[in-house]
């Protein structure tokens, strides 16, 4: 499965609180509201943990076990932190007949991370994503916000990789 | 905005500005437009770093006054972003670097000499410049819910209005009855763009029907389908089409509250179309008593959270309303009972960016293109093993050999073109033996696929279709939601018989159970994912049966995708040059300089690359 729970120790801030807790302020009588409270509450914190979605339930009313149940359907919605690294490939069609599998492979065996998961120190994690719609310059990965398309052979990603590791690292 | 003539006024004021980019040298009166486009495709190629530079040249030159750069939405051809297109002598520039654009400005914008190496390479023809829109991927193309992206600024409402914009909901809250509006509609022939093909006209007469203190309008940008992205541009490129389209289906219900359901995945959509919202609502046309006629209409927007299911539209609106987004059966329809249990109706991007024309320009004008049952024009995004990737617009009933020769470039490195695939994971594969089948809902679903949202991925030899299905059938029993049990556990099984045969275990009866368990799941399942989930194995099983016979009789894949089914095997031509084995990643090959090489085939890992880097034809793949 791979929602499982996190094993990363919850780090949040007093100020993520604050945050949050505005957020659910502001949204909360909307109708609807708590796909955006989630959506919101991801960016303030990077994933969502069950201590932040023990906040959202105690300010929104809505009972763990429906939040928790909105939380594991939406593949947008994360249980473990991103890698200081996170590296997405695109698995859209147009990048998969032109290669995705054999880059994703590649990019496994190089930051050993398997897809879908979060490395044990938190540099890196993988992910094989839904077409991101850049499909002209398939077949492409991310690096962060980083597009990188055109990737002619899946030996390409070496070098691309490795101005990220040798900078964070 | 108090009334229709302070509209007139802000677009004829600006038309002579936008005539400048559609080929009137006479409006120009020496001013000249630099358009870059700003869709996602050539923002992931650095269109950003282009622009920059281009306003530091123009600056530098003292330019920056007479020589306007805009951005805009897309033009088409993503492949070859970053995209540059002056005005008005219309020179259509591609992969565009900094470093070009000096050269570009000096040259061509100051010396009126363009840079021909950087020109798009189909617009030089015998040495001589053509005009862009006389190329076989512009000239056979028909536009109309893409009519303004790639022309106008997406983030300038009155570009917007100088091309007609927000006409035709002023004439309809003006001089219009909801019940004319829906007769125009429903005499268009318009059809969803968004994967059914349901009437949209027959959909809003249903709503209008329906006596509730609320309605709702709800557009659907929930733009899933892998290699789909012709929602996301009319968002980026025209997002006032679907404003106003949306306030005049309000009006034609008796709505006064809309929501657009947009992927997350597509942040410069939501941007835009933010932005977008802002500016409707301060020139009166989102709001209250809009054109002074008592008509209230105001859109919200909510992001999508990945789920494919949600552009399933009674899972979009569970998604909307706050649950996770499983469908329910039906009836009772949205129309009936949608949005917090109120009539709702809900249509695509593209089918609501058609309306404004179809209102200004006539049902009848919508009604003479197309097919007898498939009227106007539809948009493909075209990808895969293709020349010209990108998005084009096409009059439905257009052939597939036209889309995929003409417009499409053909197939790159001289590969022969062995199937298309429309529709996504609801679609099937189409062959080479019809090619010359006219596109349309009606024919796209008698040949075992549909029409969808509109991907379109061309495949070459080198592609297996057994692969592709798994492909596919991999996507679906990820996004299936679970709620009903042919499409959770059917899909499930199916794809299990997939992996057996593209790993060399394929025993015979497979395709047969393949072929009942894909008709049990297709009328069993609850909603229109689980409905169309197998059809990407049923349409390549009848057309490309042999080639899955191949998998399970001979353990062979044609194709050389399937790793279990083929070795790599060095053959007598080898000279002993050693690049296979310093390229090998893991060490699989021995063999001393000047002599034969071997592959360990337990070490190999079939990734290729000897194949590739082999420069004697010394590697076999068999």
């Amino acid at each position: 499965m791979k929602k499982t729970k996190t094993t990363v120790a919850f780090t949040g801030t007093d100020e993520q609180r604050k945050k949050l807790e505005a957020i659910i302020t502001e949204f909360k009588d909307a109708p609807g509201a708590i796909m955006p409270i989630l959506q919101k509450a991801q960016d303030v914190y990077g994933y969502l943990p069950i201590e932040v979605q023990q906040i959202i339930s105690d300010g929104t009313g809505i009972s763990m076990s429906e939040i928790y149940g909105i939380v594991s359907f939406y593949s947008q919605f994360i249980l473990q932190p991103k890698g200081e690294i996170a590296v997405s490939v695109c698995m859209g069609t147009a990048c998969y007949v032109k290669g995705a599998g054999d880059i994703l492979d590649r990019i496994s065996a190089i930051i050993g991370v398997k897809a879908g998961e979060t490395s044990d120190d938190g540099k890196y994690s993988l992910d094989a994503t839904r077409c991101i719609g850049a499909c002209g310059l398939a077949p492409v990965f991310l690096v962060n916000e980083d597009v990188h398309g055109r990737i002619e052979k899946a030996e390409d990603v070496d070098d691309i990789l490795k101005k990220y590791m040798d900078t964070k690292v | 905005m108090k009334n229709i003539n302070e509209l007139t006024a802000i677009r004829d004021e600006m038309k002579n500005l936008i005539n400048i980019r559609t080929g009137d040298a006479d409006a120009a009166n020496g001013e000249q437009h630099v358009l870059i486009c700003g869709g996602t495709g050539c923002h992931s190629s650095g269109c950003n770093a282009v622009l920059a530079k281009l306003e530091e040249s123009l600056k530098a030159h003292g330019l920056e006054d007479k020589i306007k750069t805009i951005v805009t939405g897309c033009h088409g051809l993503c492949a070859l972003g970053p995209l540059i297109i002056t005005h008005p002598d219309e020179v259509f520039y591609e992969l565009v670097e900094p470093d070009d654009i000096e050269e570009i400005v000096t040259e061509h914008l100051i010396g009126g000499r363009p840079v021909l190496r950087k020109v798009y390479h189909e617009a030089i023809v015998d040495e001589k410049l053509i005009s862009f829109h006389d190329t076989d991927f512009f000239k056979y193309q028909h536009k109309i819910s893409l009519r303004n992206c790639g022309i106008i600024d997406p983030e300038c409402i009155e570009e917007y209005i100088a091309r007609d914009g927000y006409m035709a909901l002023a004439n309809t809250l003006v001089t219009l009855s909801p019940n004319d509006i829906i007769e125009k509609v429903n005499a268009s022939g318009i059809r969803g763009r968004g994967g059914g093909g349901f009437g949209t006209g027959k959909k809003w007469a249903y709503a209008a029907a329906m006596e509730s203190d609320k309605k709702y309008v709800v557009c659907n940008a929930d733009e899933g389908d892998p290699g789909a992205f012709m929602d996301r541009s009319i968002l980026e490129g025209d997002p006032h089409s679907v404003i106003e389209a949306m306030a005049i289906a309000g009006y034609a219900i008796n709505a006064d509250e809309g929501y657009v359901y947009v992927r997350a995945e597509y942040p410069i959509a939501v941007n835009r179309f933010e932005i977008a919202l802002k500016q409707a609502r301060e020139f009166g046309l989102l709001g209250t008593d809009i054109f002074g006629t008592g008509f209230n209409f105001d859109i919200h927007i909510r992001l999508g959270a990945g789920a494919f299911v949600c552009g399933e539209e009674t899972a979009l609106l569970k998604s909307i309303e706050g649950h996770r987004g499983e469908p329910r059966p039906r009836p009772p329809f949205p129309a009936v009972k949608g949005l917090f249990g109120k009539p709702t109706i809900l249509n695509n991007v593209e089918t609501f960016a058609c309306i404004p024309p179809i209102i200004l320009n006539g049902p009848e004008w919508f009604n003479n293109m197309g097919t007898e049952n498939s009227k106007g024009t539809k948009v493909f995004a075209l990808g895969g093993n293709i020349k010209n990737i990108g998005l084009v617009e096409v009059p439905m009933g257009t052939t597939l050999r036209t889309v995929v020769e003409k417009i499409g470039g053909g197939i790159p490195n001289g590969k022969t073109f062995k199937a298309a695939q429309t529709g996504g994971p609801s679609g099937g594969c189409i062959p080479a033996s019809l090619i010359d089948t006219p596109i349309d809902f009606d024919n796209l679903v008698e040949i075992g696929s549909m029409m969808g949202s509109g991907g379109m991925i061309v495949m070459d030899e080198d592609t297996c279709m057994v692969d592709i299905a798994r492909y596919y059938l991999d996507f679906t029993v990820e996004e299936t939601c679970g709620k009903c049990t042919p499409c959770r556990i059917g899909t499930q099984r199916m794809l299990e018989i997939l992996d057996k045969i593209t790993e060399g275990r394929g025993e015979p009866g497979d395709l047969e159970k393949l072929d009942e368990l894909g008709e049990h799941i297709k009328s069993s399942s609850l909603c229109g994912l689980g409905q169309t989930a197998p059809n990407p194995i049923l349409s390549t099983i009848k057309y490309f049966r042999s080639e899955y016979e191949a998998h399970i009789n001979e353990r062979k894949c044609e194709a050389g995708v399937c790793k279990a089914l083929f070795q790599f095997i060095i053959n007598e031509k080898c000279i002993g040059c050693t690049i296979c084995k310093r390229a090998c990643p893991t060490d699989a090959i021995e063999g001393e300089v000047k002599k034969p090489h071997l592959i360990i085939q337990d070490k190999c890992v079939k990734c290729g690359i000897c194949y590739d880097k082999c420069k004697f034809n010394a590697i076999d793949r068999r």
